[in-house]
């Protein structure tokens, strides 16, 4: 028998009798074990999700659902077709075998496999004493469950919410309290809202977005405790300018921490930058080789970008777990040449503030921005961020519109400042530094973070201090 | 019954908002929110909006609810 007839007998027998588990039950675990049903793998697929509940949508909890308009167990994402798979839910992956291809359970069991995807994600950074977060009225917000007892608290109509991190998530909580008509204090760190993201430009913008809707943002502080009264609850906060506050509900909104201890001792390329992989999903190993059965997708997924000087980038995206979740699945069951690289330009959007704001790109890869349509006055308008002589990402707010043309723009790495779209022009901006922190320094909103080609090496630089 | 909409690729035309206007809203000029688990008898004013996107954003699960969900 030749060679390449072996081969296509070994893809026929994986298809049909192999063993696939998808470690994350989440939007990228979902859209990726449909696809491989999409692509004819008939063999056994078991899905493993530490949260008890099926696969649902996240980007609504901070939204309509704190809001109180749609239940915290009304996000079911759905399902694009049936996957046919065993589902463990309720039960975390301990630990992973790679010698005898096994997933170890919570619950001790083993589940072996042929080919793995790793779909972890992330979970919210809880407070940092486990004392104080430990009072009545302190949350934090990743979980539909999260969700549901943060709007039951703030259905109470608390005195004073206080937000500590003014991230995107804080930022559309922040927004949300003030629908509700509470009041509420957002204590940032950094020099301005959203900084981490978009840099020191367009902080300033949201900033003065929340201040016109009636929160009370401190920036350039940290909270440095928190007080409970006699039962427990949560009343006080210090601030490190030395004021103090009173508030009943405390919402810890510090970025995220990837859920990849359960890969501890597997010889995985992980930790506490995510898995490193490739373009094409495959995890890489403790020494940055390639694996042949590991695949990664999702938040936790840290892959090189083309775009971007081939860095290694996690995209904690909507729509980069729903592209890498395919593309994953299509790459566990082909081999070379029909694997697909997942290059997504990176896009995200957050609404707040009755304003949407949505972007394409890396903003903190570029050093300059220009504000090139619209009105900063209005709220209306669009800037590109740019870095040595070309677009590397843009920003709309409420001028969704546009979005594709600078999305364009980045594809092909068109010059920056970019050419006028046509009309529309915001007259003689010119472009000025796009003011984002220096990334060597952890800032607590690590949305995008970006390492050098080692990712056990560069990466180093991230490491949160310990506690 | 069971929706989610592609917010990237949302453009907020809203030329869905009025074809179910308990389960879609503008919040702002742009911004759509929307019920991701609305009831079931709206399934019809739901498609309709559906089949209204422009860039056709929003995705309605058409299983009905028997398969193998956990």
């Amino acid at each position: 028998m030749k060679a390449s007839a072996l081969v296509a007998d070994l893809v026929t027998e994986f298809k049909t009798n192999g063993r696939i588990v998808i470690v994350g039950a989440s939007l990228a675990g979902l859209r990726a074990a449909e696809t491989l049903r999409d692509e004819g793998f008939n063999g056994k697929l078991t899905i493993i999700g530490d949260e008890k509940h099926e696969p649902y949508d996240r980007p609504p909890l901070s939204k309509q659902v704190l809001k109180g308009w749609v239940r915290a167990d009304h996000t079911k994402l759905p399902r694009t077709r049936t996957v046919e798979a065993e589902w463990r839910l309720g039960v975390a992956a301990t630990g992973l075998d790679r010698a005898s291809k096994q997933v170890r359970l919570a619950n001790g069991d083993l589940v072996p496999f042929d080919r793995l995807l790793i779909a972890t994600g992330v979970r919210s950074r809880p407070w940092f004493n486990p004392k104080e977060a430990a009072l009545e009225g302190v949350f934090t917000l990743r979980t539909s469950d999260d969700a549901g007892r943060l709007q039951a608290a703030l259905a109470t109509k608390p005195g004073r919410v206080l937000i500590v991190g003014a991230g995107f998530i804080g930022s559309e909580m922040a927004s949300v309290c003030r629908e509700l008509g509470l009041a509420v204090t957002v204590a940032e760190r950094a020099e301005a809202p959203l900084v981490g993201a978009l840099g020191g430009v367009i902080g300033d913008i949201a900033a003065q977005m929340q201040r016109d809707h009636g929160v009370d943002l401190r920036t350039g502080v940290s909270v440095e405790a928190l007080e409970g009264d006699a039962r427990g609850h949560v009343r006080r906060a210090r601030l490190s300018d030395g004021t103090t506050l009173d508030v009943d509900v405390v919402v810890a909104s510090l970025g995220s921490i990837r859920n990849t201890e359960w890969l501890e001792g597997a010889g995985l390329a992980s930790g506490f930058w995510g898995v490193a992989c490739d373009a094409g999903c495959r995890a890489f190993d403790l020494h940055g080789v390639v694996t042949d059965s590991i695949f990664v997708a999702g938040d936790i997924a840290r892959a090189p970008h083309v775009l971007y000087d081939y860095q290694f980038l996690v995209l904690e995206h909507w729509d980069n777990a729903v592209f890498g979740g395919k593309v994953a699945a299509h790459n566990m069951v082909s081999l070379e040449p029909d694997r697909r690289p997942h290059l997504p330009l990176p896009a995200f959007w957050s609404g707040q503030f009755g304003v949407n704001i949505k972007g394409v790109g890396v903003g903190p890869f570029a050093d300059e921005i220009v504000i090139t349509q619209g009105s900063v006055k209005d709220r209306r308008f669009a800037a590109a961020y740019g870095r040595r002589g070309r677009i590397v990402a843009a920003v709309t707010f409420n001028h969704g519109k546009w979005l594709e043309y600078y999305g364009a723009l980045i594809e092909r790495s068109a010059p920056f400042p970019p050419p006028p779209p046509g009309y529309d022009q915001a007259n003689g901006n010119k472009p000025v530094p796009a003011r984002f922190p220096d990334p060597r320094v952890p800032t607590g909103f690590p949305d995008v973070v970006l390492t050098g080609h080692d990712p056990t090496a560069r990466g180093a630089e991230y490491r949160p201090k310990k506690q | 019954m069971r929706i989610v909409i592609d917010l990237n690729r949302c453009q907020g035309y809203a030329q869905c908002v009025p074809l179910a206007p308990t389960v879609l809203k503008l919040n702002g000029e742009e911004a759509l929110m929307y019920d991701p688990n609305p009831d079931d008898s709206l399934r019809q004013q739901v498609l309709r909006a559906a089949a209204s996107c422009p860039v056709q954003a929003i995705l309605v699960e058409r299983l009905d609810d028997k398969g193998e969900k956990p």
